[in-house]
């Protein structure tokens, strides 16, 4: 067994925290987008996610992800290896250099933040009892194996592991396919399945909190330093190189999305910055560790520019992805995962790699593309046959906040008055 | 008694209560309010996709005056609140049946 390094150790704890703290950052991003009347349900279904999907983590998730792959076929880790972590959460099991709880603490934040990433894409109409339901199979169904395919590396945590990270040898450091391809391409099955807004693309549906956008964005980018140079698993020279990445990055792709806007727009725009900024963080998440510094600035450029166009893409193809999860995540996924392939260091086709590396990147991206799209449509048909996953028409209009919380997210005057109504529950 | 309802630009707001104090005007009711006239709204943009907003802000002030002082405080209003441009907003008086002081329960002009 390897020994404990504690510097390794001190950092993953730190990052395993930083990758919590996005999704509450997240859920500000999200929540401030949409309209006042439901800034909580927005914010509540990346709070609810975190929920759920730790405890899942817990009891099995982890064991799908990192569990000895079935039959060998690297396809989806074997679930009673270690269900319920009993062997592992002890003080003496190490994984890599670290002890094997903060490993398991670091990737299931991973695991909630993707599903968290997809609620974007179908704010203001999802019952919250469906999103429940369906964020518990969705980790299960498609987040668990696919995290295996792409992060169980053979010998790391069981012998062997999934197929991407070892038999195909795409490289995703830190979860372009496994997070934002796959939680991009579930955004947009689900913004399909649930159709479109009352008044998409007629009446305005205004950011109701620009300031509560920027504070979101900026929290995910200081959380991403977690995400990224955490998934060195180590307070390494590899640690160091993501980091600095994910400041390069990310600030190229704020300033390329801006310029998009003011070439096209006319004017640059605080959600600019801040999606320029999440693109950027995107981009870079597969790539951060197989990039020049050069590298990571080109990723992040061209992360900005491609993310600001599609974004129109909604309203040409008719689909309401009310947040852009798939102009953001899925396009920003695609753009890192396959850039690698381009301008990866000693792999890319700029530094004499040729394009063995881009195809692999290609059919990494591809298989997780495909799998997740397939695999939401099917699971949110079927929710939405079972329960239905749309709220009422009329609820949607008074709005989710107070129609499924029974809140309100601002009371700015204290006017409302009435009284308590019947016995306080809660005494 | 006149109920006077000016519509301003929100900027003037100042302007014109230094203005009615001037002449005598001592209490005002101001509130905020958007609306629309020849003056054209504004087009806003977000990620790309463009909303255009009708009305535009404004604030409503309410002064309550004795007949006599109708035509100084209308006077006052207007020229503190001119711009020349377009959205300068309207004023317009309104007859008051009564009032009422709600301390003292004076009614009337004493009530002003």
């Amino acid at each position: 067994m390897a020994a404990i390094d504690t510097g390794d150790t001190a950092w993953m704890m730190i990052s395993a925290a930083l990758v919590l703290l996005m999704i509450p950052g997240l859920a500000l991003f999200y929540g401030g987008m949409v309209r006042s009347k439901s800034v909580l349900n927005m914010i509540m279904m990346s709070f609810s996610a975190l929920g759920l999907v730790a405890v899942l983590w817990i009891l099995y998730g982890f064991s799908i992800t990192f569990g000895n792959s079935v039959g060998d076929a690297g396809y989806v880790g074997d679930v009673t290896e270690f269900l319920g972590l009993t062997t592992l959460v002890n003080a003496d099991s190490v994984i890599g250099t670290i002890p094997a709880p903060v490993f398991i603490a670091f990737q299931g934040m991973f695991a909630a933040i993707t599903v968290a990433l997809i609620s974007g894409s179908i704010a203001d109409r999802a019952k919250f009892g469906a999103w429940l339901v369906f964020a518990g199979i969705w980790a299960t169904v498609v987040y668990f194996p696919v995290a295996h395919w792409v992060f169980a590396f053979d010998d790391f945590v069981a012998t062997t592991g999934g197929w991407i990270a070892n038999d195909l040898g795409a490289i995703d450091f830190a979860g372009g396919t496994a997070v934002h391809i796959n939680a991009g391409a579930a955004g947009l099955a689900l913004a399909i399945i649930l159709g479109k807004r009352i008044g998409f693309g007629k009446t305005p549906m205004r950011p109701h909190n620009l300031p509560l956008v920027m504070l979101g964005a900026a929290l995910l980018w200081f959380g991403w330093f977690g995400f990224n140079a955490g998934s060195a698993v180590g307070s390494n020279g590899l640690a160091g190189v993501a980091f600095i990445n994910t400041i390069g990055a990310t600030a190229a792709a704020m300033l390329s999305w801006l310029l998009v806007e003011k070439i096209r727009d006319g004017h640059a725009t605080s959600l600019g910055a801040a999606s320029g900024v999440v693109a950027g963080l995107v981009a870079i998440t597969p790539a951060c560790a197989s990039v020049n510094a050069i590298g990571a600035l080109v990723i992040g450029a061209v992360a900005g520019i491609l993310c600001a166009l599609s974004v129109g893409l909604k309203f040409k193809l008719g689909y309401d992805d009310s947040l852009d999860v798939v102009a953001v995540h899925l396009v920003g996924g695609l753009v890192g995962t396959l850039m690698i392939g381009v301008v990866g260091v000693e792999v890319g086709l700029f530094d004499g790699g040729g394009t063995e590396q881009l195809v692999k990147q290609a059919i990494g991206a591809g298989a997780v593309l495909a799998y997740s799209f397939i695999a939401t449509l099917i699971i949110g048909k079927l929710i939405d046959i079972v329960m239905g996953f749309r709220i009422s028409a009329d609820e949607e209009q008074a709005g989710i906040d107070v129609s499924y919380h029974a809140e309100r997210g601002y009371e700015l005057s204290d006017s409302s008055q009435g009284g308590l109504s019947g016995a306080s529950k809660g005494a | 008694m006149k109920l006077i309802t000016a519509i301003i630009k929100p900027f003037k707001l100042d302007d014109v209560k230094t203005a009615l104090t001037a002449v005598g005007v001592n209490g005002l009711t101001v509130s905020e309010a958007s609306g629309m006239g020849r003056q054209r709204g504004h087009v806003e943009v977000y990620r790309g996709a463009e909303y255009a907003v009708d009305l535009v802000p404004k604030v409503r002030i309410e002064i309550v005056v004795d007949d006599a002082e109708v035509a100084a405080a209308v006077d006052a209003i207007v020229k503190a609140a001119n711009t020349g441009k377009i959205g300068d907003g309207k004023v317009w008086v309104v007859p008051v049946e009564s009032i009422v002081r709600v301390r003292t329960g004076e009614s009337g002009t004493a009530a002003l």
